[in-house]
């Protein structure tokens, strides 16, 4: 075990991956020599040369078109995208070609081998062309799995789970944790299953969920809910393509109610399909209304990404409405 | 009628013959050499006393603007910023062979066509300090400026978007029949998103009045201009999509004030796109965030320093006799007493009250804003020590 940040992990799950298998190619805007903008690729270009880690040129829609055509033909891909808002213009690469690659030819070609990295979310005084949460966009589409790591060790782990999937994969990292989070990680190979949620603490009164930065807000609210007398049960669900409605129904069931906490807007974020599918298996369980804890409906501001933030404040009070509901 | 047929002029050959970049030769404009002085067959553009000295002093205002917001972001006064430092001849320049009128779309690197344009020290700052002064309504990071009043579009962060987008608003100038035109501005990395192929076709074959302006500074963020592009820079794709193209050296005022000059009279007159590739380097880092010397030499840099554009138009300026040493230094000082006072003025502006949260995402809040609004207000007055900068004004 060594102790790692988000970014050490991510680098040490993507030099893992690129010993194991020489088909394995890491590229995009800035990560080559310089190891990217926030230094995720670093030394994979001394490591592995310029022919398997290279700089793109600035074009989002080049790098993952470029990116499906090598995936189609048997290499393994691992495309950074350098800001999730900076993803839009690859948005037709990806939604009607990655997505759509292996049903369009009937399973005789597809982009399976392809994982696109990328950094989302707020908190760091970013305005909304840095901190955007676009995993909803992307949910829309069927044939992509979208996972969200938490931390160093589930980053490393899912990440590689990613690049070994026979599935395009959207790999969303929580930048605010880049090195804000660190923990232990093993030196050695291992991965995470991907579709399936962790209940990262077990309780009785409620189930909070939530992913990537966001648990750090639910798991702040839940120490401030048991100081009043709450226990909660708190869920990552750490993909959110294909999602583990089995683990998050199964504590619903149990608890009785459930909060859905994510930073993107909250009119059509992946809240409003966990409720709705929640309410359709749970109904009978249910002791409240599902309640949703999420960004306001207006892009993501500056000056005022405080007061917009579902922080733990907001979580906490809609935890006590919820349970004395 | 004209022969619409695309084959129509096309010569015919033989023999199988490939045509390499190497045959396109781009020759690029200079007028004043790096020491100051003109070339002999040089002619150097007609500015008057006054000009000259406005874009002299504009583009040392940007150099002391552009230290000291740095420093300001190192003390952590400021959240970003983005220096132009070694490319304000680039921006500035370009800006005075324009009219107010014409429309300026920048990409980040260009407070030097703003503050040429009249852009207070105080409006960069409200900016800069995203306060209840600032026309954007502090929604955006630091640099992204815009002024409606100064024909100045608000500058959106992703790449490229503005280059399509000059080609529209141009095309409205021309069907408005004004007397104006619309600048472009983008880096040599921009050009590769494909919004600069979908624009400059668009202005091609719509006949558009738009200049674009490409700084090639050598350097997106990392990454080096040869790893950007093969082939002769960002000029020779002017030429591809039938747009007219100049390359200038964007060090020289004197060939971008010309070269932009006649882009603009062209544009003008034949409605059409015009191309400037102004060749150049970015000295400074690419942004606060950025640390050059893990990508390129301190030797190159200082190669660069010696083409310093403020430095060889301040030389002419003496030679011409417009410019005196002892004037100079009280200016600048001057500029540096403004800027430090405003910095220390502005920075104790409040944001924007809680409100204006949710104005302008559509022309009037529809209900589910205004909803969340009511809540979020209830949820401040509950914690307002939670929420320092607004729940004091609630
Ligand atoms: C669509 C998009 N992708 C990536 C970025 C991140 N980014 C910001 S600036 C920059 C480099 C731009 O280089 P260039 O256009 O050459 O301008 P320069 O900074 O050199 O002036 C990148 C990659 C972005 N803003 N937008």
């Amino acid at each position: 075990m060594a102790k790692m940040n988000l970014l050490q992990a991510i680098n040490n799950a993507l030099i893992t991956a690129m010993e194991e298998n020489e088909k394995v190619m890491v590229f995009g805007e800035d990560v080559g020599h310089f190891g990217g903008v926030f230094r995720a690729t670093s030394n994979l270009q001394q490591k592995f040369g310029r022919d398997r880690c290279f700089n793109t040129p600035l074009t989002e829609q080049g790098i993952i078109g470029f990116a499906n055509g090598l995936a189609s033909q048997g290499s393994v891909p691992v495309a950074e995208i350098q800001f999730g808002d900076y993803i839009f213009p690859a948005f037709d690469q990806i939604v009607n070609e990655t997505a759509k690659w292996r049903y369009r030819s009937g399973g005789q070609f597809s982009c399976g081998t392809l994982t696109i990295r990328t950094p989302y979310g707020g908190g760091i005084a970013g305005g909304h062309y840095h901190s955007q949460s676009p995993e909803a966009y992307f949910a829309h589409t069927p044939g992509l799995k979208i996972v969200i790591p938490r931390n160093p060790y589930q980053a490393k782990g899912l990440l590689l789970a990613s690049i070994r999937d026979d599935n395009p994969v959207l790999f969303m990292e929580p930048k605010r944790l880049y090195r804000a989070s660190t923990g232990e990680v093993p030196e050695e190979d291992y991965t995470l299953p991907l579709g399936k949620a962790e209940i990262t603490k077990s309780g009785t009164d409620i189930t909070l969920l939530a992913w990537g930065a966001q648990m750090e807000v639910i798991d702040k609210a839940t120490e401030l809910a048991q100081k009043e007398g709450i226990d909660a049960e708190v869920i990552d669900l750490r993909s959110i393509l294909p999602w583990d409605a089995e683990t998050v129904c199964e504590s619903v069931v149990k608890t009785g109610r459930l909060l859905i906490s994510h930073e993107a807007p909250l009119t059509g974020g992946f809240a409003s399909e966990i409720a709705a599918t929640v309410q359709d298996k749970c109904f009978l369980n249910l002791e409240s209304p599902i309640a949703r804890v999420c960004g306001l409906d207006t892009p993501y501001p500056l000056a005022h990404e405080k007061e917009y933030m579902p922080d733990h404040l907001k979580v906490f009070e809609a935890i006590k409405r919820t349970v004395h509901y | 009628m004209k022969d619409r047929n695309h084959l129509s002029n096309v010569g015919l050959v033989h023999e199988v013959s490939i045509i390499e970049n190497g045959l396109i030769d781009i020759p690029m404009l200079q007028i004043l050499q790096p020491d100051g002085t003109p070339h002999k067959k040089a002619k150097v553009p007609e500015l008057d006393q006054q000009l000259a000295l406005k874009i002299y002093r504009t583009m040392r205002f940007i150099r002391v603007l552009d230290e000291r917001m740095v420093a300001a972001q190192r003390q952590g006064r400021i959240s970003f910023y983005l220096a132009s430092t070694g490319e304000e001849a680039a921006s500035v320049a370009s800006a005075a062979a324009l009219k107010p009128q014409d429309m300026i779309m920048s990409q980040y690197r260009e407070q030097g066509a703003l503050a040429f344009r009249g852009y207070s020290t105080e409006a960069f700052m409200n900016q800069m300090f995203s306060n209840e002064k600032e026309a954007n309504k502090g929604r955006q990071m630091p640099i992204h400026y815009g002024d409606k009043a100064l024909n100045f579009m608000t500058i959106s962060s992703p790449l490229g978007t503005q280059i399509p987008q000059a080609s529209g608003y141009a095309y409205g100038q021309k069907m408005a029949g004004e007397e104006a035109i619309t600048i472009c501005y983008f880096g040599e990395g921009a050009a590769s998103e494909g919004d600069f192929h979908a624009g400059l076709n668009m202005a091609a074959v719509l006949n558009c009045p738009v200049i674009f302006f490409c700084r090639n500074n050598g350097y997106a963020i990392s990454t080096p201009a040869e790893e950007q592009f093969a082939g002769d820079g960002i000029a020779s794709r002017g030429l591809g999509y039938g747009v007219k193209t100049i390359r200038v050296d964007g060090n020289d005022t004197f060939a971008v004030y010309a070269a932009t000059q006649q882009a603009r009279a062209i544009a003008l007159k034949d409605n059409c796109p015009v191309l400037i590739e102004a060749m150049t380097y970015r000295l400074a880092a690419h942004s606060t965030s950025d640390d050059p010397t893990g990508y390129r030499s301190k030797d190159e840099e200082a190669r660069w320093q010696q083409k310093d554009p403020i430095a060889r138009l301040g030389a002419w300026l003496k030679n011409k006799g417009w410019l005196d040493e002892e004037q100079e230094n009280k200016d600048l000082e001057k500029i540096r007493q403004e800027v430090l006072q405003e910095l220390k003025r502005v920075e104790k502006v409040p944001i924007c009250k809680i409100d204006e949260i949710i104005e302008d995402v559509y022309d009037t809040p529809p209900w589910h804003l205004k909803e969340q609004l009511s809540e979020l207000k209830k949820h401040m007055a509950k914690y307002p020590e939670a929420y320092p900068k607004t729940s004091g004004r609630l």
